[in-house]
């Protein structure tokens, strides 16, 4: 009986029917693990659980959840927000020396939200939304206002189904500052259908994921169509978290790892409600230097896609499978390397960049970015987006590009110059690198004196200005061929990839560390006391010149020292004074 | 000599002024450049809000048909009466029950609809024939010989505002015998004074109060409504329930019944792997698992954990949670304090929610494959969580007397008498919120002076006052829908200005720090003109002294 409803079901989904509210709406659930060796040696585990429903949230009265969290469902419905991408971020990806990323985010706190356009309160909404998203996650995101909130009008399109790319509905903002830890996991967890406690999310281990080189948590809501048709919208909510193990420390000298090694747990089964559970390791290097490495036990299947302009080769353990479980209770993917690795080429990624502040003195200072393209004969176009505080004022007229030792005019500028305790300078190029080469851009400021009270309790730390973002089209090395998005592993499917010929990156630099002038802190104090002393002091001569009465002393006995000098004068004979 | 004195006397009165502009003119200045402000109240109206006499006028009509009242005792109706029943709660809190009973004939439509063949079809003829005023009662009285009311039903109380009853015949006062029967129907249908105590139990002694008192979800204007599935055993169990049909057709009519009272906001949620804090008993006699009602109150704590509170609201949230207990725990009962089996194996707590436990039949083992499919029958489940919404609403039923007969309140769950009967309540609970917020501000503001009241914040302030009165003023009328409106405002406002963050702007300011800015400013300045002043009392003194001397 069910079956034939569910036949039904189909069917009327098939014929579009857009009444179609005749069943409950659905929802999936899929989780995967991706572990890839980094080319420095370092292994990075990401995780990923989709959770997918076929409902509207955006609409008045009941709302039922059934695998979508009713926190973020609520906060969708009510702040009208279309898109949603939240991370949080312990540590930096080192694009050099591990490459691109399969999902970047900045050291620290990032929140960017695309609203409705049905908003008419963006800047409201906003601040609301990440007061209430500080109080899930258990973040400082709070600290999030006018100050450190922009509008990008290039760098952050909307990621999912959208028609309206009006970027007034965009916010964006950067907490460099916020530190992460277990307790904004715990509740990074908690939305997971199965918490904690069945599927992937086992390995989730707080003690052995913050033991690790970089560990980045992140949500993203987005609306998606529903099917290839596109005529209705589903919800999709993506909780991803990427962990940078550092194999040498762990496994003693040695690159080999193993789930256990790393998380101290075993996958024993699949999230009951999980539609789709699996693993993947990367093991292209083992196809291209034949038998390098060794994974057991052995994967049933074996994966290729194109990943990120490369061809990748992963060998896939789906937890659902009966057959995995057969052997042993518990799945304990371990890798070993068959010969010691000494030579790795580290092949750099085709787009990576670097940032620094130079100069010396508390006065002035320079901001310099270092934008690197190694493809040997494709030049590309990037985004770049700077987001400065205010009190580090910037000198538009010293923006300096070169590329290879020419001036590189970028063919879009976007400046929204600062408005001091306001807002905070927004400046986004469009610049073309070309092949083989580096661009340098740089810009100077001048550091604000800030009020007392505005200091951080540490102002001696510096401080915080957020990354810059690089958002491009990097040509791929292979022509990679359209899929089915619903087919393909999670990993590959967050960002669109326009064509078959590039494949799109974002990548953001180091936070910087700036230090302001500090001043004494006791001073206020000081010039209370300072400025007391010195009216005491005037008032004091003032009031003992008018108020004493002066009149003319008789002569007297003299006082102690006059007496001492007569009795000294008596006993040499001499005449008293 | 005498330039000397005259030196002497300069020097005394430049001291003299020194200090006087230091007091006339430096005190004032400092004072009123460090004060806080602070915009007027009135404490006047907090302090006469902070003695509550509530009066509570019921207009109630009593219609007799034609027959109801013998010819001698018509000719002796009054047209109108008015009692009046006054109870004290405590020194400052006393409710006085004022019931304005008119008296009149029936007219002919209403004669024609009491003539009806039953009681229900006359209930609803009659109803376009009142006067559409919440909280107002009519009271028809027929002859003891109608054969509107069924055998044995003296007294039958309708779905809207009205009843009907069954006069008296008889020597005696038949109108004393009538108007007391009146009056119990009244109480029943609107408020008693046990009603007003719970309402008011924030003012009244604890050992005035009976254990129910502290079951309803104290008044407020919106309410979240949480309906969770929690599913501890999703390998075995794959369970589903139609929570959107059942809300639509069960909870939705009786919410928007109560759509006046307060905003409500409905959702659920399936929560995976969230077990009970206890680990259930096994009864070998029955082969299955008992929860004690010992052990309940240690079963919320863990699973509220993972409910999650509303993430866009501050209302109160009740919560109603579905258990389906695991595979290796059912079949789940739970029991009572005699260790009896709950009939619907469902418990609530008070101010918080409901909770009931769903149990399967499982079949063996191995005809059905794992994870087993479960449909939930949300009629059982949807009957067990709105009799537990009435109940933390408030709205319980109230005893009465055999020989009442109580219309069913139909699809709405809610009939209009029993909404009056809330507004009754929550109206008087909403003025006493109002004026024990108002009446805390005001001895606030007296005790730490470092507060400040801006001028929004004092306005809110003066319309809770206005607000507060206005329902009081509108309860004694007998107006309750406007009553409640008001007093709805009154607690809006007082709320916001009870809470809002600007009056904490300047608390973390302690005397000690002014004093230390200031000490080295002060100390200076008002060593040299005491010691001055000291010096000039002294040689007032021997002044005074020496001429005695030289006589």
């Amino acid at each position: 009986m069910a079956g034939a409803g569910a036949a039904v079901l189909g069917l009327l989904l098939l014929l579009g029917s857009p009444g179609g509210s005749t069943g409950p709406p659905r929802d999936s659930l899929r989780e995967e693990l991706l572990l890839s060796p980094l080319p420095s040696g370092d292994l990075a585990a990401t995780f990923q659980f989709r959770a997918r429903w076929d409902s509207e949230l955006h609409r008045e009265g009941v709302s039922h959840y059934r695998l979508f969290p009713k926190a973020l469902g609520q906060l969708i419905s009510k702040y009208l927000v279309r898109e949603l991408h939240l991370s949080l971020t312990q540590g930096f990806w080192r694009t050099r020396t591990w490459g691109q990323p399969y999902l970047q985010a900045p050291a620290g706190a990032e929140l960017w939200v695309w609203f409705q356009d049905s908003v008419t309160d963006v800047d409201k909404a906003w601040k609301e939304l990440s007061n209430i998203l500080s109080g899930i996650f258990c973040a400082s995101l709070n600290f999030i206002d006018s100050t450190n909130t922009v509008t990008p009008t290039a760098s952050f399109k909307p990621l999912g189904l959208a028609n309206v790319t009006d970027h007034h509905l965009l916010r964006y903002a950067v907490l460099p500052r916020e530190v992460v830890c277990t307790e904004n996991l715990t509740p990074w967890k908690k939305l997971l259908p199965c918490g904690s406690k069945a599927g992937l999310a086992v390995l989730l281990k707080a003690e052995r994921l913050f033991h690790s080189s970089y560990h980045s948590q992140a949500v993203h809501i987005r609306p998606i169509c529903r099917d290839a048709s596109c005529l209705s919208v589903s919800w999709e909510l993506r909780q991803t978290l990427t962990v940078v193990f550092d194999t040498f420390s762990v496994g003693q000298g040695k690159r080999d790892w193993s789930l256990f090694k790393m998380f101290s747990r075993t996958v024993t089964e699949a999230c009951p409600l999980a539609s789709e559970s699996k693993i993947y390791v990367d093991i292209s290097s083992k196809t291209q230097e034949n038998e390098l490495l060794e994974v057991t036990p052995l994967p049933l299947s074996v994966h290729e896609a194109p990943v990120q302009g490369d061809r990748r080769t992963y060998a896939v353990y789906d937890l659902l499978s009966p057959s995995l479980f057969n052997v042993s209770r518990s799945l304990n993917v371990q890798l070993k390397w068959k010969r010691p690795q000494d030579s790795l080429d580290l092949s750099t990624p085709v787009l990576h960049a670097q940032r620094y502040v130079s100069g010396y003195g508390l006065q002035t200072g320079e901001i310099s970015t270092l934008i690197y393209n190694t493809h040997p004969y494709r030049a590309f176009p990037v985004i770049l987006l700077e987001t400065v505080p205010w009190y580090l004022r910037l000198y538009v007229h010293t923006l300096v590009i070169t590329t290879k030792g020419k001036e590189n005019k970028p063919s879009y500028i976007h400046y929204q110059p600062a408005q001091d305790r306001r807002r905070p300078h927004l400046l986004e190029m469009l610049i073309q690198l070309p092949a083989n080469s580096v661009t340098k851009i740089t810009i100077q400021f001048e550091r604000a004196l800030l009020k007392w009270t505005e200091y951080t309790p540490d102002p001696n730390h510096g401080f915080y200005v957020s990354p810059s973002v690089l958002s491009a089209l990097v040509p791929s090395v292979i022509a990679m061929k359209a899929e089915d998005a619903e087919q393909n592993p999670l990993f590959t499917s967050l960002f669109p990839s326009s064509d078959g010929s590039s494949y799109f990156v974002r990548l953001y630099t180091e936070p910087l560390l700036v230090n302001l002038p500090t001043p004494d802190f006791s001073m206020p104090y000081n010039v209370i006391c300072l400025t007391c002393t010195v009216v005491a002091v005037c008032y004091g001569s003032f009031y003992n010149l008018l108020t004493r009465t002066f009149h003319v002393e008789e002569p007297s006995r003299g006082g102690l020292a006059k007496r001492l000098a007569n009795i000294i004068r008596k006993v040499r004979g001499v005449p008293p004074l | 000599m005498a330039a000397d004195a005259a030196e002497k006397a300069r020097g005394k009165r430049a001291a003299l002024s020194f200090a006087a502009v230091a007091l006339v003119l430096g005190l004032p200045l400092w004072w009123k450049t460090t004060e806080t402000y602070r915009a007027s109240l009135p404490y006047t109206g907090i302090s006469a809000l902070g003695s509550l006499r509530f009066q509570l006028t019921v207009p109630v009509a009593v219609v007799f048909a034609k027959g109801a009242l013998p010819g001698a005792q018509w000719r002796r109706l009054p047209f109108a009466d008015t009692q009046e029943e006054e109870s004290l709660l405590n020194p400052k809190t006393s409710v006085t029950a004022r019931y304005e009973t008119t008296y009149r004939g029936a007219t002919a439509t209403e004669q024609a609809a009491l003539a009806m063949a039953t009681v229900q079809e006359a209930d609803a003829a009659l109803l376009p024939l009142q006067e559409d005023l919440v909280g107002a009662l009519t009271v028809y009285v027929i002859p003891e010989t109608s054969l509107l009311l069924p055998q044995g039903v003296g007294v039958y109380v309708g779905k809207h505002r009205s009843a009907v009853m069954r006069g008296t015949q008889g020597p005696g006062d038949v109108l004393a015998a009538i108007s007391a029967r009146v009056q119990q129907i009244v109480q029943a249908m609107s408020f008693t004074t046990d009603s007003i105590t719970t309402a008011l139990s924030d003012r009244v002694p604890m050992d005035q109060l009976g254990t129910d008192t502290r079951r309803p979800f104290k008044s407020s204007l919106g309410y979240e409504i949480t309906f969770s599935l929690l599913n501890p055993d999703p390998k075995s169990h794959d369970v589903h329930w139609d929570i959107e049909a059942a809300v639509n057709s069960y909870v939705q009519p009786f919410l928007d019944k109560l759509g006046s009272v307060a905003n409500f906001s409905v959702d659920s949620q399936i929560l995976y792997y969230a077990v009970l804090g206890v680990s259930p008993r096994f009864d070998k006699a029955s082969s299955s698992f008992i929860l004690s009602a010992l052990s309940l109150p240690h079963v919320i704590n863990p699973v509220e954990a993972r409910l999650g509170s509303s993430a866009t609201s501050l209302y109160p949230v009740l919560n109603f949670l579905l258990y389906v207990p695991e595979r290796v725990h059912s079949p789940l009962y739970i029991q009572d304090k005699d260790g009896a089996a709950v009939g619907t194996n469902a418990f609530h707590s008070p101010r918080w929610g409901g909770i009931m436990v769903y149990n399967i039949d499982h079949p063996a083992p191995d005809k059905a494959p794992l994870p087993l499919r479960v449909d939930v029958d949300m009629v059982r489940v949807m009957e067990v969580f709105l009799a537990q919404l009435r109940l933390l609403f408030g709205i319980s039923q109230v005893p009465l007397p055999e020989e009442f007969l109580l219309e069913s309140p139909g699809n709405k769950g809610l009939s209009d008498w029993e909404l009056d009967r809330l507004l009754w309540t929550r109206t008087v609970e909403n003025i006493a919120t109002v004026s024990t917020t108002l009446t805390s501000l005001a001895q606030l503001l007296d005790k730490i002076g470092n507060i400040v009241i801006k001028d929004d914040v004092a306005s809110e302030v003066y319309h809770a006052v206005a607000s507060a009165q206005t329902a009081m003023l509108e309860l004694a009328s007998g107006h309750l829908g406007s009553a409640f409106q008001a007093s709805k405002e009154a607690v809006t406002s007082s709320e916001r200005a009870f809470f809002d963050p600007s009056l904490l702007h300047l608390l973390y300011f302690p005397d000690d720090q002014k004093f230390a800015i200031y000490i080295p400013l002060f100390l200076p300045m008002a060593v040299p003109i005491l010691l001055s002043l000291v010096k000039i009392l002294r040689e007032a003194k021997q002044s005074k002294k020496e001429p005695m001397k030289t006589d």
